[in-house]
C-alpha cells in the first residue's frame, strides 16, 4: 500500500491535462506503441473529434522509481465548467492532484475553482507549468501567478510539455515523493468508495471504486449502502488500458467491479460498497446528486420513433448519470421529453450523442432554466417550471424567481470594459475586480443562469477575442419578472417555439426571433407570416414571402424518372423538419432563439 | 397505341444551357444510325401487339441526318412495328438546317413531307440576336423568322421552342417574341424557362459572374404573360410548358405525361411501358458497341405502386388533365386517394389547388409551383 499512489489531473479546459496523461502512460511504458494514440484516455468518438474531455478516465500504471515498483492510479479529468462534477467524484478518490496550467494562458477561471476543489478535500497539490514549449510561453510570469495562487515556492512548480514530454519524470517523481500514500487498514471490513460507473453493452454496468479499507475479492458478497442492495462481485480488477482481472482489489487501491447491474440508478456514484457479512462501520461522505441546470424539450423528428427514443435515452442515462428526463407532450411535436441538462455543452453533446449513438435525429427547443412560480392561491408554496407551458396564467400568478449564479470571468484588463458591459446587459451585477497581475484581472458578478443559456458564451468569446474564460456556481432564487414570450405561424401558435424570457427582454427578443425564423424556414408554396406574441398582445410580425417558381420547365420522357426521384429526396428531406400545421420547420429553428446575434 | 421516340445524339455546336445527350463530332454518324436500326430490330417484340402511333425524331439535331437517312429510319419502324394510318411523325429541325439549300429540285420541307414527316418541332428559342449568342445558338434571328416563313408555306403542324427567363430579356422582349411566333399562325409553341443545368457552360458563367443567374420573379412573370397571351389567342396550355391550339397538341408527349408506353430508340433514349422504366447509356461509343453485339445498353427500373403514383401525381399536375382521383383510388386504392386528399388540403386552402369533376388540378397561380406541391402530395415509403 506504501507504493500505491492515487492522484487526478485537474486544469482549466484545453490547458492540456488529457495529452500529459498520454505522456504519463508513455514513459511508464504503460501504452505499446501501436496503442498509442493522441489524447487515448478521450476515448469517446465524441470526445477525440472534439478534442476535450467529457467524462472523467481512470487508468492504472506501473513505476518504478530508485529501485522500487510503484502502482499510480491516475484520473484525468474534464475542464469544461459544465462537467466540474466529474472532477469533484474523481478528487474524492485521490489523495494527490497535478494542477496543470498553460504556461502561455496562465490561471484561468476553471484553474481555480478546480484548485479549490481539491483543496477542500485536502489533496496534496502539484503544480505544473505546461506547455513550455510553445513561442508564446511565459514560464517566469505564470510561475509568479501561480506560486501566488498557491502560496508555494517556484521550485516547487514543474515545468513541462505535453507535446515533448519534458518535464516527465520530474512530475512522475513529484507524484511519489509528495502525494501521500493511502492510509487504511487491510484487515478492517471492506470500505469502497464508488467514484464512477460505466455502461458496458456486454458486461452491463461497470462500477469504478477506490479502496479506503479492507479489500475486495471476486466472488464476495458485497453490499452498496446506499441502495442497501447485495450482490455477488462477478469479477473485480484493475484499470490498465484494458481491464485486467485480479482475485482481489486491496486497500488503496483503484479499480472495477463487474456484478451483473444492468440499470445505471442502481450504482450511485459516491455510494459505499461494504461486505454484506462484515459491514463497515465507515461510511464515506456521499455527495450530493447531481442538479441540472438548464432544461430542454427533446422530440424525435419522426413522430413515431417516440419509443426508440426513449430506449436511446436510457441507454445514454446509463452511461451519463446526470441526464435527467421526463416525458412531456407538446401541441405541435407531439410526445417528447423534458431534459435537464448541466449546461449547454452537455445538452448538445447529449443531442450528439442521440444522433451518431443511436442514429436518433431530435428536435432540442429552447432551453430554459428552472423557475419557481408562487401563485395568488399559494404564495407561500413553490410550484417548479422547467417548461414555458407549466407557467401560470400571468394573473394568477404572484411571484416568480429564477436562480441565480455567481460568475467568475478571467480576462484581459484590456477587455474589461466589454465585458462589464456584457455581463451588465445580462442583468449582472458586478461584486467583485481583482487585478491578478497588471494584466489580468478577475471580475465577479451575480447574474441570473438563465442569461447565460441565451448566447452568453458566445458572446463573451467575441467581445474578449478569445481572452475571457467563465465559471459559475448557483446562488440560489431570487425575484424576477418573467413573462412567456410566444410564437405564432400561419396564425398558429407553436408551443415549442415559446420561451421563458425576462419581460425587459422581451421586445427585442421577440423582434430577433422573427426575424431568425424568417431566415430559417424555407420559403414555401404560400405566404407564411410570423408572430412573437405575449399573451394576446403582438409584439412583432415578419412574413416568409412564397416561392415565385418551383417547377422545372422541361418534363420529357427521359426527365420523368430523375425527376420523380428529386422530388421523393427533397420529400425525404422535409423528414428532418416538423409540419406544425402547414408549416414546414427545420430543426434548428426550434433553437433559434440562442443565436439571435449570429 | 404506342409511342417511339428516335434521339440523334449529333449537333453543331452546343448550345450553353443544354445538358441533353449529344455530340458535336459526325464522325461516328453512319455506325450509330445502323445501330438505331439494329436496336429497333432487337427491340421489335416490345410492342408486339401495341401499334405506334407517333414516331418523333428528337435530339440533338435530328434535321442535321438526310433525307435518306431520315428515311431508312422510318423504314425500318414501319418494316418491324405495326404502325397506325397517318401516323404522327415530328422531326425537331433548327433553323440553320431549314434555310441552307439541300436539294436541287425540291425545298428542304417538301423532301421531309415525302417521306412521311407531318409535324415540325422547330428550335428557334428567341428571335434577337443577343440572346441567342448568349446561348450560342448555331442559327441568327434572321435565319429564326426566314425559317419560319419557309416552313408554313409547306407545312401546317408546326411547333416553335422558345425559351424565356433568359439574363437580360425584357418583358416587352418576351411579348415580341410571343407575337412574331403568332404572326406566323403556328399551331403550336413550347416555351421553357431558361433552366441552369449542372455543369453546362450557363452555369460555369453565372458562377463565374460572367452572366447573370436566371430570376425566379422574372420567370414567373414572363410566364404570366405567356399563358396570358397564348389563352387569348386560342391556345390552350395543355401542359405547363406546352400550348396548342385544339387537335394541335402533341401526342408524342402527351405520352409522357398520360403515363402511356413509349419506345426510347438511341443513346441516352427512355422508355416505358407501363411498369418499367429503361434508358440506353448516355454514350454514343458504348452505345454503338453494345447493340454491335446486340445487347441493348440500357438500366432498368421497375416501378413500384408507390413510384407509380408519385408520377402520376408529379406529371398529372403539370397537365390540363389534372389527377384524376378516380383512376387513383382505382389504381392505387383509397388509402392513397386519403394520403392525397389530405396532404392536398393547405395547398387547396392557399388556392394553389383545386378540385373540378373529380380531378385535383393546379390553379393559375399553383402551376410555376407544381413540383413543390407534387412533392408535397408524394408518398413516400421508408424501406
Ligand atoms: N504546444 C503544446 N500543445 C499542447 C501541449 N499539451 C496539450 N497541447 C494541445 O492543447 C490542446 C488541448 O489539449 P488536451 O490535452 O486535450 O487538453 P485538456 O486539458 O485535456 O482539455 P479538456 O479535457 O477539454 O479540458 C490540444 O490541441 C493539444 O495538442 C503542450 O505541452 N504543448
Ligand atoms: C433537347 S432540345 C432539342 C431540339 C433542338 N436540338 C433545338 O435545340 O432546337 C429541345 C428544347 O429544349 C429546350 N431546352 C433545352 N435545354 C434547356 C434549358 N436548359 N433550359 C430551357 N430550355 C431548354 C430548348 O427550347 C430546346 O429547343
Ligand atoms: S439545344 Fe438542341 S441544338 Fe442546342 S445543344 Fe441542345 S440539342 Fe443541340
Ligand atoms: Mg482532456
Amino acid at each position: 500500500m506504501k507504493n500505491i499512489r492515487n492522484f487526478c489531473i485537474i486544469a482549466h479546459i484545453d490547458h492540456g491535462k488529457s495529452t500529459l496523461a498520454d505522456r504519463l502512460l508513455d514513459f511508464t511504458g504503460s501504452v505499446t506503441a501501436r496503442e498509442k494514440q493522441d489524447q487515448l484516455l478521450d476515448s469517446m468518438d465524441l470526445e477525440r473529434e472534439r478534442g476535450i474531455t467529457i467524462k472523467s478516465h481512470a487508468i492504472q500504471m506501473d513505476y518504478e522509481y530508485e529501485g522500487e515498483k510503484y502502482i499510480l492510479n491516475l484520473i484525468d479529468t474534464p475542464g469544461h465548467v459544465d462537467f466540474s462534477y466529474e472532477v469533484s467524484r474523481s478528487i474524492a478518490a485521490c489523495e494527490g492532484a497535478l494542477l496543470i496550467v498553460d504556461a502561455a494562458q496562465s490561471i484561468q477561471a476553471q484553474t481555480i475553482s478546480n484548485l479549490y476543489l481539491a483543496l477542500e478535500n485536502d489533496l496534496e497539490i502539484i503544480p505544473v507549468l505546461n506547455k513550455v514549449d510553445l513561442p508564446s510561453a511565459n514560464p517566469e510570469e505564470v510561475t509568479d501567478d501561480i506560486v501566488d495562487l498557491l502560496g508555494c515556492n517556484p521550485e516547487e512548480v514543474i515545468h513541462a510539455s505535453g507535446k515533448t514530454g519534458f518535464g516527465v519524470d520530474n512530475i512522475l517523481e513529484a507524484i511519489i515523493k509528495r502525494v501521500p500514500a493511502p492510509k487504511g487498514d487491510p484487515d478492517a471490513p471492506l470500505q469502497a468508495l464508488i467514484f464512477d460507473s460505466v455502461y458496458n453493452t456486454f458486461r452491463g454496468i461497470e462500477t469504478y471504486f477506490r479502496v479506503f479499507n479492507g479489500e475486495i475479492k471476486k466472488g464476495q458478497h458485497i453490499k452498496f449502502v446506499a441502495t442497501n442492495k447485495d450482490y455477488y462481485a462477478d469479477e473485480v480488477g484493475t484499470l490498465k488500458l484494458t481491464q485486467v482481472a485480479k482475485q482481489s482489489v486491496k486497500t488503496g487501491d483503484v479499480g472495477y467491479l463487474i456484478t451483473g447491474i444492468k440499470t445505471a440508478k442502481e450504482v450511485k456514484v459516491g455510494d459505499t460498497i461494504t461486505d454484506y457479512a462484515k459491514p463497515t462501520t465507515n461510511i464515506v461522505e456521499g455527495f450530493e446528486d447531481v442538479k441540472p441546470m438548464v432544461f430542454a424539450g427533446i422530440y424525435p423528428v419522426d413522430t413515431e420513433d417516440y419509443e426508440e427514443l426513449r430506449a436511446s435515452m436510457e441507454k445514454l442515462q446509463l452511461n451519463d448519470a446526470s441526464l435527467v428526463f421526463s416525458p412531456e407532450s407538446s401541441a405541435a411535436l407531439g410526445f417528447g421529453f423534458r431534459c435537464g441538462f448541466l449546461g449547454m455543452l452537455h445538452m448538445e453533446i447529449i443531442q450528439e450523442r442521440l444522433e451518431r449513438e443511436f442514429d436518433m435525429t431530435v428536435i432540442t427547443t429552447v432551453p430554459n432554466v428552472s423557475y419557481h412560480a408562487y401563485t395568488n392561491k399559494n404564495p407561500d408554496e413553490a410550484f417548479v417550471v422547467n417548461n414555458p407551458s407549466d407557467l401560470p396564467e400571468p394573473s394568477t400568478v404572484n411571484r416568480v424567481e429564477e436562480p441565480y449564479i455567481k460568475a467568475t470571468i478571467i480576462t484581459k484588463a484590456d477587455f474589461v470594459g466589454n465585458v462589464m458591459s456584457l455581463c451588465i446587459e445580462k442583468r449582472g451585477i458586478i461584486t467583485n475586480q481583482t487585478y491578478l497581475t497588471p494584466e489580468r484581472v478577475e471580475l465577479t458578478f451575480e447574474m441570473p443562469l438563465a442569461e447565460i443559456v441565451f448566447d452568453f458564451y458566445d458572446r463573451l468569446k467575441t467581445v474578449s477575442k478569445g481572452y475571457a474564460s467563465f465559471d459559475y456556481h448557483p446562488i440560489g432564487m431570487k425575484p424576477s419578472k418573467l413573462v412567456r414570450l410566444d410564437i405564432l405561424l400561419n396564425a398558429q401558435p407553436v408551443d415549442a417555439l415559446s420561451a421563458l424570457i425576462h419581460a425587459d427582454n422581451a421586445q427585442f427578443i421577440g423582434r430577433k426571433m422573427c426575424e431568425k425564423l424568417k431566415e430559417l424556414i424555407p420559403r414555401q408554396q404560400f405566404d407564411i407570416p410570423i408572430q412573437a406574441a405575449i399573451g394576446a398582445k403582438i409584439i412583432s410580425r415578419e412574413t416568409i414571402k412564397a416561392l415565385r417558381k418551383d417547377v422545372t420547365a422541361k418534363c420529357y420522357g427521359g426527365d420523368i424518372s430523375r425527376k420523380r426521384k428529386l422530388l421523393e429526396k427533397q420529400k425525404k428531406g422535409k423528414k428532418r423538419m416538423r409540419q406544425v400545421g402547414n408549416v414546414e420547420i427545420p430543426q434548428q429553428a426550434f433553437m433559434a432563439v440562442l443565436k439571435l446575434n449570429d | 397505341m404506342a409511342g417511339i421516340y428516335i434521339h440523334i445524339p449529333f449537333c453543331k455546336q452546343a448550345c450553353h444551357y443544354c445538358d441533353f445527350h449529344f455530340s458535336t463530332s459526325l464522325k461516328k454518324k453512319d455506325e450509330l444510325l445502323q445501330a438505331l436500326i439494329q436496336e429497333l430490330v432487337l427491340r421489335k417484340g416490345e410492342l408486339k401487339n401495341i401499334s405506334v402511333e407517333t414516331i418523333y425524331f428528337g435530339g440533338g439535331t435530328p434535321s442535321l441526318l438526310s433525307i435518306n437517312e431520315l428515311k431508312l429510319l422510318i423504314d425500318s419502324v414501319f418494316k418491324n412495328y405495326t404502325v397506325v394510318e397517318n401516323p404522327e411523325i415530328t422531326l425537331e429541325a433548327n433553323p440553320d438546317d431549314l434555310i441552307t439549300v439541300q436539294g436541287q429540285s425540291k425545298t428542304i420541307f417538301e423532301e421531309y413531307k415525302s417521306i412521311g414527316i407531318n409535324r415540325l418541332s422547330i428550335g428557334i428559342q428567341s428571335f434577337f440576336e443577343r440572346d441567342l449568342k448568349l446561348m450560342n445558338r448555331a442559327h441568327n434571328a434572321h435565319e429564326a423568322k426566314d425559317c419560319l416563313t419557309l416552313a408554313t408555306k409547306y407545312f401546317d403542324n408546326i411547333s416553335v421552342d422558345l425559351i424565356y427567363g433568359i439574363p437580360g430579356l425584357t418583358n416587352n422582349e418576351w411579348i415580341e417574341n410571343i407575337d412574331t411566333v403568332l404572326a406566323f399562325n403556328i399551331p403550336h409553341i413550347s416555351c421553357y424557362a431558361l433552366t441552369v443545368e449542372p455543369k453546362t457552360a450557363l452555369e460555369s458563367f453565372i458562377k463565374k459572374g460572367l452572366i447573370d443567374n436566371v430570376d425566379d420573379d422574372l420567370a414567373q412573370e414572363q410566364f404570366n404573360i405567356l399563358v396570358d397571351k397564348l389563352e387569348a389567342n386560342g391556345f390552350v396550355n395543355y401542359e405547363l410548358s406546352n400550348f396548342g391550339k385544339s387537335n394541335y397538341f402533341s401526342k408524342n408527349n402527351s405520352a409522357y405525361w398520360q403515363g402511356k408506353p413509349y419506345l426510347g430508340i438511341g443513346p441516352s433514349a427512355h422508355s416505358f411501358n407501363g411498369d418499367q422504366r429503361s434508358w440506353n447509356v448516355s454514350n454514343n461509343t458504348k452505345y454503338i458497341k453494345s447493340i454491335q453485339l446486340n445487347e441493348l445498353p440500357r438500366e432498368v427500373e421497375i416501378l413500384s405502386k408507390t413510384d407509380k403514383f408519385n408520377e402520376y401525381i408529379m406529371t398529372g399536375l403539370r397537365t390540363i388533365w389534372g389527377v384524376s382521383l378516380e383512376k387513383v383510388e382505382e389504381n392505387f386504392g383509397i388509402t392513397y386517394k386519403n394520403h392525397l386528399l389530405q396532404q392536398a388540403e393547405i395547398y387547396i386552402k392557399e388556392q394553389l389547388l383545386y378540385i373540378e369533376k373529380d380531378n385535383l388540378l393546379t390553379t393559375k397561380k399553383g402551376k410555376f409551383l407544381s413540383d413543390g406541391i407534387a412533392s408535397n402530395l408524394f408518398k413516400i415509403n421508408l424501406i
